[in-house]
């Protein structure tokens, strides 16, 4: 027994090892892709740097300045040296370290992400639950009408209509600003509703799945109370696929958090990107793909050893 | 944008059965017909789908005003008897515009999924049934795309590309790919193995055989709900790039557009902001509504 947690243990140290190796090619690519994606916008970093004025000379003296008389390959590799190094250049327009830029916003985007989490798991986990335990009756039906119109919901739209009623009527909360938890209500229920509904039909069907199994038979057989039988027999078994649902929106949640970003102005790292790209900050625009992408790719690689944490049943190869 | 999670899990295939033999003489098409009519969800889907189609094709006769035409006197008007939906900021008329804009979402939907498809499914199914270096080569290319968030990835190919319709519907397809690539291949893994394949390469058939005429016939269901689900997460994205300025431009009458203008006017003129967002909520609805019902009625067995 002892022997097999150990090597059960060993299994996944060597499983996350493996994962963590298959990262690599694909963090590469990214930067690979992201490289070349900069250099395919269409205008000229330096003639951007330097202004319409300025003279051809100027141009010139600030795009080698850059590296950008270098041949793409060699560009490629001084670019990816700089980036492990933790430097991502500057910013074209007001000269700040990129890296310095993202360390500000990062966590606020992690913070707002964290929020919607809460709000996804809050209000998804029970409504999936009610559902599941009212099989087929009119709440079951409700509860899944109101989950599909939560998916096919813009998440800006949803945003900006949270603002119209709390913010502009009833005026009980701030339509911007990040400081306190007051500001953060709106935006996190905001990005936190398409998964709530995500995780309201998974936790849906995993109860159902779960409860038609015979060991809730025999739990209701011996006499147990249906609340016992839903909380501690089914529930349990049922919160592993939630989890893993769970884990993988807060990726999507990153994606989202472009557009609720946008609608709160709030001054993370989704809100940057975009700023970016209508002002065609290069630096910026290469700094907050890739790190976007890269804390993508950490937490789905997360999310599957945590997998198989949860779920003994889950076997390393 | 899109908020749906891109299925990564592989659904077992249902080989297609010869439904219409063991039903006595209905065919297929009626079999899957007669499920869907019994699912009111399906039904509910379909009729939203319908009247938002209806209203696309038929806006230049049905629309009260030109959606274009200006009437500054008018500006911000709430919904009245002349102009039931009330009127924009350039006093145009709120319900022509939406008319319009049910045209072009629908037109951006399909065209952009229509890429996707084009370019997803073949790679899928050859990555599937070659295997080797082109599976490797094609899978570890698809791992670096999914390992943007659509939302990112859709935005960076914009950039690249440049704003406005058709540039849109490339990068809202492009990010589709992956999806179709993943659904496809992992059909294939499992069908390839099966004795109606074996037997078709024992009679002779080539690669390229099997895999159009008889592999892909059986990815079919599955394909059909993949794509009535994801028109719906076009829908979504390119109404996000709308919105964020990336997408179609003003003035056309694209919804996520019009929503980038009524978030100046939400104190003004909410109407603004209201209807074009009902518009895209009702037709991705549409979309999930009757996707979720066609795959219940196309194989029970697929059923979430």
């Amino acid at each position: 027994m002892f022997l097999g947690t150990i090597g059960r243990v060993t299994a996944v140290w060597r499983y996350v090892l493996k994962r963590l190796l298959l990262a690599l090619p694909v963090l590469l690519g990214v930067s690979v892709v992201v490289f070349v994606a900069i250099r395919l916008i269409p205008g000229d970093p330096a003639q951007i740097m330097a202004g319409q004025a300025a003279t051809e000379e100027v141009v010139r003296q600030i795009r080698q300045s850059l590296g950008l008389d270098r041949p793409l390959p060699v560009q490629y590799l001084y670019f990816l040296r700089n980036v492990v190094r933790g430097d991502l250049g500057r910013s074209l327009f007001n000269g700040a370290p990129v890296v310095e830029e993202l360390g500000q916003r990062f966590p606020r985007t992690v913070r707002l992400a964290l929020a919607s989490m809460v709000v996804a798991s809050v209000i998804g986990i029970p409504a999936g639950i009610l559902a599941a335990t009212r099989h087929l009756s009119w709440v079951d039906t409700l509860v899944m009408l109101v989950a599909l119109v939560g998916v096919s919901m813009p998440v800006f739209w949803l945003g900006l209509n949270l603002i119209l009623v709390f913010s502009v009527r009833l005026q009980w909360l701030p339509a911007f600003g990040y400081e306190t938890w007051r500001h953060l209500l709106l935006p996190s229920v905001t990005l936190g509703a398409a998964s709530a509904a995500i995780v309201a039909r998974m936790t849906r069907s995993a109860m159902l799945e779960v409860l038609g199994q015979d060991y809730i038979r025999t739990a209701r057989a011996k006499g147990l109370a249906e609340r016992v039988v839903v909380n501690r027999h089914a529930l349990r078994n049922a919160l592993i696929p939630v989890v893993t649902v769970l884990g993988l929106q807060l990726g999507t949640l990153l994606s989202g958090a472009v557009l609720t970003e946008t609608v709160f102005a709030w001054p993370g790292i989704g809100r940057l990107l975009v700023d970016a790209v209508l002002a065609r900050d290069y630096p910026i625009i290469q700094g907050a793909t890739l790190l976007i992408a890269a804390t993508f790719v950490a937490l789905n690689l997360a999310v599957d050893v945590l997998y198989g944490l949860l779920d003994p049943r889950i076997r390393y190869e | 944008m899109s908020n749906a999670p891109r299925p990564s899990a592989v659904v077992a295939p249902a080989p297609v059965e010869p439904v219409g033999r063991a039903q006595g003489v209905v065919s297929a098409g009626a079999l899957v017909w007669r499920r869907l009519r019994r699912s009111r969800s399906a039904m509910l889907g379909l009729g939203i789908l319908a009247v938002f189609a209806a209203c696309g094709v038929l806006a230049p006769w049905i629309a009260p005003y030109d959606p274009y035409a200006s009437d500054l006197e008018n500006s911000l008007k709430p919904p009245n008897s002349r102009h039931w939906l009330g009127t924009d900021e350039l006093g145009r008329d709120l319900l022509s515009r939406i008319l319009y804009g049910a045209r072009l979402s629908m037109v951006i939907g399909t065209i952009a999924v229509a890429i996707g498809v084009t370019l997803g499914v073949p790679l899928g199914l050859l990555s599937g049934y070659l295997g080797g270096w082109f599976d490797l080569v094609v899978q570890r290319a698809i791992d670096v795309l999914l390992a943007f968030p659509s939302t990112v990835l859709a935005i960076l190919l914009v950039t690249i590309l440049g704003v406005g319709l058709v540039n849109v519907m490339i990068a809202v397809g492009i990010v589709s790919v992956p999806t179709y690539t993943r659904l496809v291949r992992g059909q294939v893994l499992s069908l390839k193995e099966q004795e109606f394949v074996h037997a078709a390469r024992a009679l002779g058939a080539g690669s390229l055989r099997i895999v159009f005429r008889h592999i892909l016939p059986n990815t079919l269901a599955v394909l059909i709900v993949q794509t009535t689900l994801q028109v719906a997460s076009a829908i979504l994205s390119a109404a996000a790039l709308g919105f964020l300025g990336l997408g179609v431009q003003q003035p056309t009458a694209e919804w996520g557009a019009m929503l980038s203008t009524a978030r100046q006017y939400i104190q003004l003129a909410p109407h603004t902001l209201v209807f074009p967002g009902l518009a895209i909520v009702l037709t991705v609805l549409g979309f999930n509504l009757f996707g979720d019902g066609l795959r219940d009625a196309l194989d029970p067995r697929l059923r979430v």
